[in-house]
């Protein structure tokens, strides 16, 4: 091929100059995205807004404590469901597994891991099905905070599972192999020495699952009825900020209070982002 | 663990300090929802040891739930079908209110008359434009409910008959969003409950009835169906109270203010 | 430290009661897993059985009030606003992802990377509540017949720029997987930065990026509450209104997760157990679009570490 050097050289100045473009246009897009929702929402917000609950009827007059309220419920409950769960699970497979003793044991994790792989595919609607099915209805829980919980924390213990899993394994081995050379179980090893070093990875991952679950709205939509009261107890109804938003947006024309809620979602995102940010920071940075 | 302790202590006391001599708990119909908030709203006001927590979840749900005791009352938007009572012979009806099914256009259409058998043919999808009706040359869009709904039963069963409901239509999964939908695509006619119609909606007249409270009373508009409230057995306690407000003057009262029609 | 025999007895005991209750937890995903399929295709058996598999699967025309339940038009629906959303979000993520890992300087990956996570985060629900208010308004604009904004054009922007994250991220992933090696031997050859990218380094991901191209297809399937609030929800196949084929873009549609999640509300009997047949039809759907994206990852793996 005769082209010459310089002829290359355009194309990759070319080329990167279309990667560039494409750099900026997903920063753009986030742009867009997060400022429009920002500057239509954030004029509504004051103190009242956050303190009242949403108005019955079509009018969407109100605020989003109740909402609120729900939303931190729903977070709270799920992850206790969810947590032990998922870190009991990523520290079997992490720490028991390796030299698993018989074939009936090993056979067994490879089954809990096919399981856990599908169970991260699982789209959000199915889950919504499967507990409106069963916990909803078959087990009598009515719409509530409980049977939501529930299934919201189907969805969010393969995350857990994950990046418990990284963490763990991100302990260095020498910690392992010394607290055993001391004496200690592999259970006291795991819960005095390992555990706590690998807490900033796992609460990054509370960290990401609570995110999900504040953004979740289709398991919501048919598990938890969509009443605007202060849920008073794990056996109440009610809707979180996102249904709220979903609401609002379908049933009332308040856009403006549509806006303002996905604003409060938008910023608690980022938060939340920025936390998970910080806490990468901190840990790869101590094992440097 | 010292969160997991405060969070389940926060869970708690909120718990506690609104622990309410009596709760009701209604779910059903979400074109219902609204109404019976208000209804809720204004009994709670001179009842405070009362709390009526009002849930969606469709007409279907709302019979189902009183059923398997989740509910005290459910709602439903439409006449309660045979076989749900048949399988559910304790049910009881409470007739809450009538409820017209209003047609209304985008705004500024300038179509406000239509017979009902231009009615039934542009929402069966055999009428697309709407010069054909009297308009300017624009395409038909038509908004309508997803299948299953009360409204969209009561209006098939009251305007369509045989006729079946365009493929094309646009459907959205509540009243709400049909007039959310409807006020803002050029175009577009919709069916939406009389309790949903404000000043941004454009309300056509149905051979030469328009949909008000009056023309539904005389007669002269046909497109209404009931709304209902169902329990098991025979209410009792704050529940029977509730309903007695509820078909009763003030109660009737709030009912005539969103729109739709007392019964008497 | 005291070993008394009684002690360490105490201590094993605990050791092996935690490591099966930890195997437990481990296998609670595989019982969820089973649950949920169970409890699906339980609720699903009477619409399996009164309406038939295949009529379901192929039947154009979904009216349960006429006893009709063809899913077709929402496999085509889920099919056609996927398709949309891979064709405008597979550029510019993989474009983003040769960025990021070839191309930017640290402090401008400071900026895009993290941009990039916050679309990941945004709620589905204020993607569909933008969709509503910027996007439909926007494409109502484009002169075709029937055109009213609702539609699959507007469903795959949104889609798109959902699914964006994550193709980047495992394409990135991808691409930074390649040998160093690689990249060493072509530009010692001679080649400039560009062609070594696009002849060396993007070629050897390429199952990679397959695998995250997949992924993506997967999550855009699984979407739903953004979808009911842009595509319509119409029960039509998607054809095309003009003579331009891509017309059918502007066609309504409705998803295979979308039938489910407006019509859950309102259907009783052989209706809602056709929603839940909906379900295991989109469920094994999306297992199906996984495994072969876990299946090209890990062959992919495994041939870099072999090279």
């Amino acid at each position: 091929m005769a082209t010459s050097r310089f002829t290359r050289k355009m194309a990759q100045g070319g080329a990167f100059t279309v990667f560039w473009l494409m750099g900026a246009t997903a920063v753009l897009i986030m742009l867009f995205v997060v400022g429009y929702i920002m500057v239509q929402g954030i004029p509504q917000l004051n103190l009242e807004f956050f303190t009242t609950s949403p108005r019955g009827g079509l009018s969407g007059d109100g605020g989003i404590y109740s909402t609120v309220v729900t939303t931190f419920y729903m977070v709270v409950v799920t992850l206790l469901i969810a947590t032990p769960l998922g870190v009991g699970a990523a520290i079997y497979l992490t720490e028991y597994s390796e030299k698993a003793e018989s074939p009936i044991v090993r056979r067994l994790v490879r089954i809990a891991r096919f399981g856990v792989e599908t169970l991260a595919g699982v789209p959000s609607i199915i889950f919504g099905l499967f507990g409106y099915a069963l916990f909803v209805s078959a087990l009598n829980m009515g719409f509530s905070i409980m049977s939501a919980s529930l299934a919201g924390a189907c969805l969010i213990i393969p995350v857990v599972i994950r990046t418990t899993e990284e963490a763990l394994k991100s302990v260095p081995d020498s910690y392992r192999e010394g607290s055993l050379a001391l004496g200690a179980t592999k259970w006291e090893t795991i819960r005095k020495v390992i555990l706590p070093s690998a807490l900033p990875g796992i609460s990054t991952g509370i960290l990401l699952s609570a995110g999900r679950i504040v953004s979740e709205t289709a398991i919501f939509f048919v598990t938890l009825g969509g009443s605007y009261r202060v849920p008073h107890s794990l056996m109440s109804g009610g809707r979180t900020m996102a249904l709220h938003v979903y609401y609002l947006a379908m049933e009332t024309r308040a856009f403006d209070k549509a806006m303002s809620t996905a604003a409060v979602l938008v910023a608690l995102i980022v938060l939340m982002n920025l936390a998970i940010n910080l806490i990468t920071s901190r840990i790869s940075s101590k094992t440097r | 663990m010292r969160f997991v302790s405060m969070a389940a202590a926060l869970l708690l006391a909120t718990g506690a300090s609104s622990a309410f001599a009596e709760e009701i708990i209604v779910s059903g119909s979400t074109t219902v929802q609204p109404l019976a908030e208000l209804l809720a709203e204004r009994y709670e006001a001179d009842h405070g040891d009362v709390q009526i927590v009002v849930q969606g979840g469709g007409s279907s749900v709302g019979v189902k739930s009183i059923d398997n005791g989740t509910a005290h009352i459910g709602m439903a938007s439409r006449e309660i079908k045979e076989s749900e009572i048949a399988e559910n012979p304790e049910i009881v009806i409470h007739t809450i209110a009538r409820d017209g099914i209003a047609i209304v256009t985008y705004p500024g259409f300038a179509v406000d008359e239509l017979t009902m058998d231009q009615v039934r043919d542009i929402f069966a999808g055999e009428i697309t434009r709407w010069n054909a009706v009297g308009g300017p040359n624009e395409m038909i869009t038509v908004v309508a409910r997803e299948e299953g709904s009360g409204t969209r039963a009561a209006f098939e069963e009251l305007v369509l008959g045989e006729s079946l409901m365009s493929a094309d239509a646009i459907l959205q999964p509540s009243n709400g969003a049909v007039r959310t939908t409807v006020t803002s695509t050029p175009g577009a006619i919709a069916y939406i409950s009389f309790g949903y119609m404000d000043d941004s909606t454009m309300p056509v007249s149905i051979n030469g009835a328009a949909p008000s409270a009056e023309t539904v009373e005389s007669g002269e508009y046909p497109v209404y169906r009931p709304l209902n409230m169902v329990t098991f057995g025979e209410p009792e306690g704050a529940v029977a109270q509730w309903l007695d407000f509820i078909k009763g003057a003030d109660g009737q009262a709030i009912v005539a203010a969103e729109g739709y029609l007392p019964v008497n | 430290m005291t070993s008394g025999s009684r002690h360490y007895a105490a201590r094993t005991g605990i050791e092996n009661t935690m490591k099966t209750v930890l195997l437990v937890s481990a296998l609670a995903s595989v019982l969820i897993v089973l649950l949920i399929f169970v409890f699906t295709l339980k609720e699903a058996m009477p619409a399996f059985r009164e309406i038939g598999f295949e009529d379901m699967l192929l039947g154009k025309v979904w009216r349960p009030g006429n006893d009709q339940y063809g899913i077709l038009a929402m496999i085509a629906g889920s099919g056609l606003v996927t398709l949309g959303a891979v064709a405008i979000g597979v550029p510019l993520a993989l474009g983003t992802a040769v960025f990021l890992s070839e191309i930017a300087p640290g402090w401008i990956s400071g900026i895009v990377r993290p941009s990039v996570e916050l679309l990941a985060g945004i709620p589905s629900v204020v993607y569909g509540l933008f969709g509503m208010v910027v996007l439909v308004p926007l494409v109502r604009t484009i002169p075709a017949p029937g055109n009213v904004g609702f539609g699959l054009l507007s469903a795959s922007i949104v889609l798109a720029v959902m699914v964006l994250p994550t193709i980047a991220n495992v394409s990135e992933f991808a691409i930074r997987s390649v040998p160093k090696g690689y990249r060493e031997g072509s530009l010692a050859l001679g080649a400039t930065k560009w062609e070594t990218i696009a002849r060396v380094i993007v070629p050897a991901a390429r199952p990679g990026i397959i695998s995250a191209v997949v992924l993506g297809l997967g999550r855009a399937l699984g979407e739903t509450i953004a979808m009911i609030m842009v595509i319509g929800n119409s029960v039509v196949i998607p054809s095309a209104s003009t003579g331009n084929p891509l017309s059918i873009f502007l066609s309504r549609a409705r998803t295979l997760t979308g039938n489910i999640a407006v019509e859950i509300s309102y259907a009783t009997g052989v209706h809602e157990s056709a929603l839940f047949a909906t379900g295991v039809v989109l469920f094994v759907l999306i297992m199906l679009v996984n495994s072969s994206a876990r299946f090209l990852l890990k062959s992919s793996i495994s041939r870099g570490g072999k090279n």
